[in-house]
């Protein structure tokens, strides 16, 4: 396929009848998919095959979806530009020499394409909207507990949840109406008081898509418009008017924890990575560092062989932020700016309904050129973390183009206000 | 607090998280984690905040349920003996 937006190629026919039974999807490939090959686009899983299917996989094939490839991404969606992956880049297809974004870089370059009509990405720290906005097409990161992830192949458990990539807001509604909801087998899809109905069942996405918006306010987040290109900036704005003529409100809001939002989230998010990826002992499934010497070496051997740069130092990174001596400095501090930000976002959502801010500071990179330099790569993410560490939910739409790049508006809702985003993203469709 | 990440320093972290790391790994980390601490430094600013999260037990019956066989359950695994998975020796 073009673009190499897949590491694999598949043909999974869903059920004959249901909301998707016409629709073509691309699955993102640390989404577990039973006897198809899930890599998480690493070495290390390079022949894993999992016994059984993500809820999330279930549900599309329920709704009738044909799932027709697993698509590439950052080695275990660490990354912003789908080239840590062990399989090589994905290439942007509206310019060549470009990036996709990542990490769900092989997800919106296979919708942007034309290669599937739809596509699931996971988003940590924006890795659902960051592509969505590099390719021109529309990503929805979901309020944490909306959607299982049951069978994602865990990074940071607190931060990320599963989201759905189209090429309108109406469509990516349309699937998340399909994925959210309830799961026995993830407990924090729960409601927040834990009884009660979930979110998912009393709300239908996809129908507020074109409903009137002209009782809503945006606050445009000015924080984080001063670290973003000029030209971006344009393009937001432009987008925005095209908002403010459908009958919305802006006014301007600031959020002083946003300085160190970026920090916080790469401190957390590499701890609970140094954590999470110590299952890779080569033992029950990945690469085998054999058998001589004792475990201890057998396993370092293992992840050597299996792991690249990018995962390999956020395993040490956050095994240092979490060591004696440094916990408190980094990983307790990064707690704090955790919840000074959602304090943050919660006092602004009171004074609007939605905030805005450009998805990305930038247009799409050239392959290799922030890549190389980790500090720069994780620099480009400073307008999507935020929202992970506030659990919110947020859309990225296409604003248009600067210098014949795409542009992305980001919106911000409260918790669970998926059908105000929606509502509000689709203006622009 | 983290002024100095030297190639030590990175090999007792790597040593922790039980990672090799070849030589030329252990030099471009070091100038690297040096660059990435110094960026995390800033946190030293935030001020104490009080999380205030709606958290509730999610708890379900211990009851037996249906699971994955033993074989499937094995299919993946690069070494196994008798059902069992094999590792490398634990002394």
């Amino acid at each position: 396929m073009s673009h190499d937006a897949f590491i694999t190629d598949t043909d999974i026919p869903g059920a004959d009848t249901g909301p998707l039974a016409d629709a073509t999807i691309a699955v993102k490939d640390n989404l577990s998919t039973a006897g198809v090959t899930t890599t998480c686009g690493s070495a290390m899983l390079a022949d894993y095959v999992p016994p059984y299917n993500a809820t999330v996989v279930d549900r599309v094939l329920e709704a009738g979806a044909t799932i027709v490839g697993k698509t590439n991404m950052d080695e275990f969606g660490m990354g912003g530009t789908t080239e840590t992956s062990a399989f090589g880049p994905t290439t942007n297809p509206v310019d060549d020499t470009r990036v996709p974004g990542g990490s769900s870089g092989g997800s919106a370059a296979a919708v942007a394409a034309g290669d599937a009509d739809l596509a699931l990405g996971t988003d940590t720290g924006g890795s659902v909207r960051n592509p969505a906005a590099f390719c021109g097409v529309v990503g929805i990161k979901p309020t944490y507990g909306l959607v299982s992830r049951y069978g994602l192949i865990a990074y940071a458990n607190s931060l990320e949840q599963v989201g759905p990539i189209a090429d309108t807001v109406a469509d990516a509604a349309t699937l998340l109406d399909v994925i959210a909801g309830p799961d026995e087998r993830d407990a924090t899809t729960h409601h927040e008081d834990g009884q009660g109905e979930h979110p998912a069942e009393t709300e239908a996405y996809a129908a507020a898509a074109g409903d009137p918006v002209d009782d809503l306010t945006v606050g445009v987040i000015t924080d984080l418009l001063e670290g973003a290109d000029d030209d971006v900036v344009e393009t937001f704005r432009d987008a925005l008017d095209t908002l403010v003529d459908a009958g919305v409100d802006t006014v301007e809001v600031s959020l002083d924890s946003l300085d160190h939002a970026l920090a916080a989230y790469y401190v957390i998010a590499m701890s609970e990575a140094s954590s999470n990826l110590a299952r890779y002992d080569g033992v029950r499934y990945g690469v085998s560092g054999g058998s001589d010497g004792n475990w201890n070496k057998a396993f370092a051997r293992a992840r050597e062989a299996g792991f690249g740069d990018e995962v390999k130092r956020r395993i040490l990174l956050g095994t240092y932020a979490l060591s004696a001596g440094y916990h408190e400095a980094y990983y307790a501090k990064a707690q704090d700016a955790r919840a000074w930000v959602k304090r943050d976002f919660d006092a602004a959502l009171a004074e609007a309904d939605l905030l805005a801010a450009p998805t990305m500071p930038i247009v799409a990179p050239k392959l290799g050129e922030r890549v190389a330099d980790p500090l720069q790569l994780y620099l480009m993410d400073a307008n999507t973390v935020p929202v992970n560490l506030a659990n919110l939910p947020a859309i990225s739409v296409p604003a248009g183009h600067a210098d014949g790049l795409p542009v992305g508006l980001q919106l911000i809702g409260p918790a669970f206000g998926e059908s105000t985003l929606i509502r509000a993203g689709s203006v622009l469709d | 607090m983290s002024e100095e990440v030297d190639p030590a320093a990175v090999r007792h972290v790597a040593g922790l998280a039980r990672v090799d790391l070849t030589d030329e790994e252990v030099a471009a980390f070091a100038e690297q984690f040096a660059e990435v601490l110094e960026y995390f430094d800033t946190l030293e600013e935030v001020p104490e905040t009080e999380a205030e999260p709606d958290l509730v037990n999610v708890l379900r019956a211990d009851e037996v349920r249906e699971s994955l066989d033993q074989s499937t359950a094995l299919q993946n695994a690069p070494d196994t003996e008798d059902g069992y998975f094999k590792g490398p020796p634990v002394g």
